[in-house]
């Protein structure tokens, strides 16, 4: 689709796309190196003439974050959830006016393990989605977290939910989230029950390869997209049945297998991209 | 890291006091791969006071991994090293020189453009400590730059008579002195001819060979004086007429040194008959032409180094001189230049050596100068594939190009990031390159279980499979210590580890005695072809089988899968007896659900479980389990004669 030209960063990162708010400038947030960065992708109304897009991302504000940044999402036009291979959420604020950014919120070890030796006890958050005010972690101690964005306590926490490690989490509906794991593992939680099982558990057949990312449909509420380690796209229909629809091999398996996954569902296309190769 | 380069001697090495440690205490120490582990310790000293706390502090050379503006130098030159390694060797003569110029250009660019972040975030801090940091970076990374440059015009594209001292004009005039605010200066002035720096601009014009900028200044003076039209013209005249070695092939250097032997001795015509005498400044710069090396140095302040002196000699006295007589030039210049005032640094006795065509020197000057070994390795690689490195076997048997990218790239193995770099440097070090990967993959710390997996990954494309095993051992024990017992298995099962798994299996099987149901359901149900792995981890998946049939009242598949656990030993003796009571619901029932045979099958294991006990007064004493067996006996009694008359009904009918 035309080429795209991508500026060096020179850090790694974990990007995640704000809603486009309606103006031209629209920042961008990446993740660079235990830094949380503040990117403007420039005029986008300056397409060239095959509709190439010409900017070049600029920083626009940073900030220290403590340990490796595992997931992040926008909460609301100015702040961003954070989770911490530390163990901890946070909240950062963007502020417009003067570019800056600073930490809102904290949840310290929202994620831990029994074992208060290993990493300081931490265990690190591996995913986080929001739903304002409403924000979903879950993290290798096998944990689900509900916090709300005003409240210090979590709002609700389902400790031993899976017994390996859950990978990423998204809302399926306003009250139900969708959880996969490293055994393969794909299951939905009613948050308005108060037991601590799932309602449904998906797996695949076979090799319990380990998800590592999942996205639902944005207009058929029942189609779900799962991302496993050996490069598999599934598409699970959740009404029927417990195995995938369709699995597609997005990635070969000789490449570096989806790691940092990120998985979004727009109007007819599905976007994954595995350490810099996009599906 | 930086330390002494192959067979270097012992000279002035620095002393580092360890930061914390108490004087009069003894220090013993451990190599480690990156670093020195470093403790206080007694050692023998008995009765020194009360025992203390001792500390261990790690030591480090190599700083500069960490210095956050140095990353980009690192990631990008990673990446023309791979394109390098990866180059056609097919390519020769011309397009593979060419090819070789480009990736050396590429190179410099890199450290050019890591010298403008450095830059500005030295201009944009406002802690004068780390000012003072970024500055010294800036000028380390300036020096690199030049000597690079100096060894891809000499070494990489080897430039010919003529050519070469066109590239060493360019080299002269991008390095050294910046004479771009000088310039600016004079011309914005109102009247640059008048200016108090003109003449000095001029003449650094004349220095480097810029003839046309030089003519331009001239014209202006000459505008502003008329009365020296005429030497104005002459001069121009000269400068304009000048020989110069070109870079096509338009003339040969025979041609061009018959043009210049020519053009000299106008020059001299006009010196000797006094036609610049009445302005010092145009004498002056007339005497540079004819290459009077007096005249050339009174401009010293100008050119500030011995290297811009050498280059303006070769082009008013040799410009046709060749490669390897620059040694000849070189030493000469600095000894000219220094006047045994001060001596030489050592970026000028790396340059010399350069001069000289000993590249081995080169690369041990830097060695022992620079930090760490980035340059180093990098450059020797470079030079290696242009087949300039004789296989000088150092005396543990690799090669110079090896030895530096392992150090190289072990010196990245402790970053935390940077470690990834490292592995493709391992890559592409034919001989020793594998084994280092091996030892250093495996102390990579494992902080989160994404970070393990891009290990794995790392050591499953290269068919590492001693160090999977080790790294899925590691995290599944650390699964294990925080009771992620479902991580844990899923580890030891990537492992293949049945002895692991059989720990775990244990474990949950523990578990299920204490509580009396299973934790982890959401494991246990869903093993798969993985439960073959073990036999306890077969046994627990079709205990729990078991007992889902049993919740699902599908009581005689139940009943079948529990005989075969126990009559195929694939439970272990000490679950015999709770397979047992388990039976006992099912003997219970209303209807008969296990045969005539089965309950034979069951009364024989009873009988096993219970003859097969040495301690036979023990277990009578127990009150517990002697009613159990009492229990069992009369069930399975019950049921024999239960079944017996059922089947003899059923086969009457």
């Amino acid at each position: 689709h035309g080429d795209v030209s991508a500026k060096f960063c020179s850090r790694r990162s974990a990007d995640a796309l704000r809603p486009l708010p309606p103006r031209l400038q629209s920042p961008d947030v990446f993740a660079t190196d235990n830094r949380i960065s503040i990117w403007s992708s420039g005029d986008l109304g300056n397409a060239g003439l095959n509709g190439e897009y010409h900017g070049e991302p600029r920083l626009l504000c940073d900030i220290q974050h403590n340990g490796d940044v595992m997931d992040m999402q926008f909460l609301d036009q100015e702040r961003i959830v954070v989770a911490s291979s530390t163990g901890t959420v946070t909240i950062f604020r963007h502020h417009q006016n003067n570019q800056t950014l600073s930490a809102n919120h904290r949840w310290e070890k929202a994620h831990y393990h029994v074992d208060q030796d290993t990493s300081c006890g931490g265990a690190a958050c591996t995913g986080v989605v929001c739903s304002n005010p409403e924000i979903v972690t879950v993290g290798e101690d096998g944990r689900i977290n509900l916090f709300r964005a005003d409240q210090k306590d979590a709002v609700r926490t389902i400790d031993n939910a899976d017994s390996s490690t859950l990978h990423a989490v998204t809302f399926l509906r306003t009250t139900e989230i969708l959880t996969v794991n490293s055994i393969g593992q794909l299951k939905i939680w009613d948050l308005r029950h108060q037991r601590n099982e799932p309602s449904q558990i998906f797996s695949l057949a076979g090799d319990r390869v380990p998800l590592h990312c999942v996205d639902r449909h944005p207009n058929q509420q029942h189609i779900v997209a799962t991302g496993g380690q050996d490069g598999m796209l599934s598409i699970w229909d959740i009404r029927q049945g417990t195995m995938p629809v369709s699995l597609l091999n997005a990635h070969e398996a000789e490449s570096k297998g989806p790691s940092n996954l990120a998985l979004n569902i727009s109007r007819n296309r599905t976007f994954t991209t595995s350490q810099g190769n996009l599906f | 890291m930086g330390g002494a380069g192959p067979g270097a001697a012992d000279e002035h090495r620095p002393v580092t006091v360890v930061p914390g440690a108490v004087p009069r205490r003894q220090l013993c120490f451990a190599w480690g791969p990156a670093e020195v582990l470093v403790c206080e310790t007694l050692f023998g000293r008995t009765g020194e006071g009360a025992p203390s706390t001792s500390r261990v502090f790690v030591v480090r050379r190599d700083q500069d991994i960490y210095i956050q503006t140095l990353r980009k130098l690192f990631n990008e030159s990673h990446g023309i090293f791979m394109g390098l390694q990866r180059s056609e060797e097919e390519l020769a003569g011309k397009s593979r020189k060419a090819q070789l110029v480009q990736v050396s250009k590429n190179y410099r660019s890199v450290i050019r453009a890591c010298m403008e972040d450095m830059h500005q975030a030295a201009i944009s801090t406002r802690d004068p400590a780390l000012q003072g940091q970024y500055s010294t970076q800036v000028s380390i990374l300036s020096a690199m730059e030049l000597i690079w440059n100096l060894c891809e015009i000499l070494f990489v594209e080897a430039a010919a008579a003529g050519p070469l001292l066109l590239r060493l004009l360019d080299w002269v005039r991008l390095h050294v002195c910046d004479v771009d605010s000088m310039v600016r200066e004079v011309l914005s002035s109102e009247n640059p001819s008048k200016h108090k720096l003109f003449w000095n601009v001029v003449d650094i014009f004349v220095l480097q060979g810029r003839m046309d900028e030089a003519r331009h200044l001239l014209s202006k003076e000459a505008s502003a004086n008329p009365t020296s039209m005429n030497m104005y013209k002459i001069l121009d005249d000269l400068m304009k007429k000048m020989p110069v070695p070109s870079l096509g092939n338009t003339q040969t250097l025979t041609e061009l040194e018959l043009k210049w032997q020519h053009w000299h001795e106008e020059c001299q015509r006009y010196l000797q008959d006094g036609t610049f005498a009445s302005n010092p400044h145009m004498e002056s710069i007339c005497k540079i032409l004819l290459g009077d090396e007096d005249a050339i140095l009174e401009k010293k302040e100008l050119m500030t180094t011995w290297y811009h002196f050498l280059v303006t000699r070769l082009l008013y006295s040799h410009p046709t001189v060749k490669p390897m007589e620059l040694r000849f030039y070189a030493q000469s210049s600095m000894d000219l230049f220094l006047g045994g005032e001060s001596s030489p640094e050592p970026l000028d006795m790396i340059l010399m050596a350069a001069f000289e065509f000993e590249m081995h020197q080169v690369i041990k000057e830097c060695s022992i100068v620079l930090s760490n070994w980035w340059f180093v390795a990098h450059l020797t690689d470079l030079l290696d594939h242009c087949k300039l490195l004789q296989s000088h076997n150092l005396y543990f048997g690799s090669n110079m190009r090896e030895f530096l990218l392992l150090e190289y790239a072990s010196g990245l193995f402790s970053h935390h990031s940077l470690w990834q770099l490292g592995v493709d440097y391992f890559d592409h070090c034919p001989q020793y390159g594998r084994v280092y990967l091996e030892l250093h993959i495996e102390r990579i710390p494992l902080s989160t279980e994404q970070k393990a997996l891009k290990v794995l990954r790392i050591c499953e494309q290269r068919q590492m499979h001693e160090q999977v095993r080790s790294i899925c051992k590691i995290m599944a024990m650390k699964a294990l210590r925080n009771n992620r017992l479902g991580s844990a298995l899923s580890w030891s099962i990537r492992a293949k580890d049945a002895a692991f798994a059989t720990l775990i299996s244990d474990r949950f099987l523990k578990d299920y005695c204490e509580r009396g149901c299973f934790s982890d359901l959401d494991l246990i149900d869903n093993l798969g072809p993985s439960m073959l792995l073990s036999d306890r981890l077969t046994f627990l998946g079709k205990y729990r089988e078991f007992h889902r049939l049993y919740g699902e009242k599908r009581f005689p598949e139940a009943a079948r899968l529990l005989l075969t656990l126990m009559t195929a030993h694939i439970a272990p003796c000490s679950f015999w007896m709770t397979l047992l009571t388990d039976a006992l619901p099912l003997l219970e029932q209303k209807e008969v659900i296990f045969s005539a045979e089965q309950t034979y099958e069951l009364m024989r294991c009873l009988e096993d479980l219970t003859a097969g006990n040495p301690d036979k007064q023990k277990f009578q004493d127990d009150d517990v389990e002697t009613t159990k067996v009492e229990m069992l006996r009369l069930a399975l009694a019950r049921n024999l004669a239960r079944v017996i008359v059922k089947e003899g009904t059923v086969e009457g009918s």
